[in-house]
């Protein structure tokens, strides 16, 4: 087999080794959403607990990473997309952490129910989701547009964000005695909020593996 | 004529000699300031080996005291612009050349005088290519040819070479052992340190660790990052990593054609021309 063909197995092994980490990463978001939504203490519990398998899989792919920069010594846009492949992976690890302390919340919260129901931080992860999956596709599929895209969806996010906050506030001022759940609101919408922007870098470490330039 | 009148004869004709190339080295030496550095300039190069055109309308400016490493598959002319650059294609016979190649600002195919450029553009080789003469003599050859006779001075310019060529530990102990019983890797630092002795402004690099081990090369490589606070080296290296590691600039040629030439980190992480990304990537060549 030639260096070039070892190579790209190498890298076509490591783009797989993003997508599981991409959909355990996604799955812990929607179930920790789920957990918050339905309260279930349960779900959030596991859902925590599943963490250390994504940490797992950020060393798997890290040692990958490193053992083909070792052995192929890769260039130019192969080096590229090792290097984006290693930053990547910190930016998942820490959504999985993010998604983690949303489950913290929930089992934090109290067993009462909510003064409102959740609506707009459910569509908030249904977006921050979808973008984390783009983020990651954009890099298995060399598509510069979805990678750059991420952007306007993160302006989207930051909107729904501050809707939420403003939300927050009159409940509060509404009735002071539901300020703990709203301050639990408002951390688990600027968790969100931070899984969007490490989508939006994740985004910008494919721009960089694909045209050589990074913002 | 008595054999003391033949060895008197012989000593005036020596002396004659020696009268006249001293009078020579005086002359070039007058003009070493000829290279006012170790910049080197090439305009439009075009070459022909015969009907086979092997550099075609080069032209690139390689900066003083720099590390400037060429890069491409074989016969791309990397070695064949590396030997215009101290006229080692003059004898090849076929051999055309157009273009202007300056070192230090003079045209070296017009004004210069070959020995003085070669003396200011040294020049070392794939395989090691020793005299079969003492460590201490093949350091000495070249400032013997230039002139030079003093014992002190010779000397020190043995100690000063080896020094740079960071062996002068492992031979200063066996100075009169013929140079042909060290090992690879030693004789081709030897042969940078020989090149050293006169003082060039530039080294000219053909493939110089392509048949060594990897200390050996890792040492040629640690000299060759040291040598450049004083002359510019040129390197031509097959090896993309060694290029990487000790170049401040690469160039990659193709099928005679200076692809591109940038700083060694722009063009190993973000090649501009596709034909380079596909040779340092191993799609091609």
């Amino acid at each position: 087999m030639s260096t070039r063909n070892r190579y790209e197995q190498e890298l076509k092994a490591i783009s797989d080794e993003l997508i599981a980490m991409q959909r355990a990463v996604e799955r812990a978001i929607d179930r920790a959403i789920e957990a918050f939504v339905t309260k279930d203490k349960t779900l959030a519990a596991g859902t925590a607990e599943n963490d250390v398998e994504i940490n797992r899989m950020e060393r798997d792919i890290e040692q990958h990473c490193l053992k083909v920069l070792l052995m192929e010594h890769p260039v130019a846009g192969d080096f590229r997309e090792i290097t984006a492949a290693l930053k990547m992976i910190t930016d998942l690890e820490r959504i999985g952490d993010q998604a983690r302390d949303i489950c913290e919340i929930v089992l934090q919260s109290g067993d009462g129910e909510y003064v409102k129901k959740p609506e707009h931080i459910p569509r908030m992860a249904k977006i921050v989701s979808g973008m984390v999956k783009d983020s990651v596709y954009s890099y298995v599929n060399r598509d510069l547009a979805v990678a750059t895209s991420l952007d306007k969806h993160d302006d989207i996010v930051d909107n729904i964000f501050v809707e939420i906050k403003d939300e927050i506030v009159n409940i509060i001022r509404a009735n002071k005695d539901n300020a703990e759940q709203a301050v639990y609101f408002l951390m688990i919408a600027k968790y969100l909020e931070r899984i969007a922007d490490h989508a939006v870098n994740i985004g910008e470490w494919v721009e960089y593996a694909i045209t050589g330039s990074h913002h | 004529m008595t054999r003391e009148d033949n060895t008197k004869n012989e000593k005036t004709q020596s002396d004659k000699k020696t009268n006249i190339l001293s009078g020579l080295i005086k002359k070039k030496e007058n003009s070493a300031d000829v290279f006012k550095d170790g910049s080197v300039s090439v305009k439009n190069a075009n070459l022909w080996y015969g009907d086979f055109q092997a550099l075609k309308d080069v032209s690139l400016e390689i900066p003083d005291r720099k590390v400037t490493a060429f890069i491409g598959p074989s016969g791309c002319g990397k070695s064949t612009l590396l030997k215009c650059l101290n006229r080692m294609n003059d004898l090849i016979e076929g051999c055309r050349i157009e273009g202007r190649f300056e070192v230090g600002g003079t045209d070296i195919y017009k004004s210069a005088d070959v020995n003085l450029l070669r003396k200011n553009v040294g020049m070392v080789f794939q395989k090691p290519n020793l005299f079969p003469m003492s460590i201490y003599d093949n350091i000495c050859y070249g400032p013997r040819t230039h002139g030079i006779r003093k014992k002190s001075e010779l000397d020190e310019i043995v100690e000063r070479s080896l020094k740079e060529a960071a062996m002068w530990d492992e031979a200063k102990n066996r100075l009169s052992k013929s140079a042909l019983g060290m090992s690879g890797g030693q004789q081709q630092r030897l042969c940078i340190a020989r090149a050293l002795a006169v003082r060039p402004k530039v080294l000219l690099l053909d493939e110089p660790t392509s048949a060594l081990d990897p200390i050996s090369t890792g040492k040629i490589e640690e000299l060759t990052s040291e040598l450049k606070k004083e002359l510019t080296v040129i390197i031509v290296t097959h090896n993309m990593q060694q290029a990487t590691r000790i170049a401040d600039k690469t160039a990659f040629f193709l099928l005679g054609e200076l692809i591109e030439y940038s700083d060694t980190e722009e063009l190993f992480i973000n090649p501009e021309d596709p034909r380079t990304e596909r040779y340092i990537t191993g799609k091609f060549g």
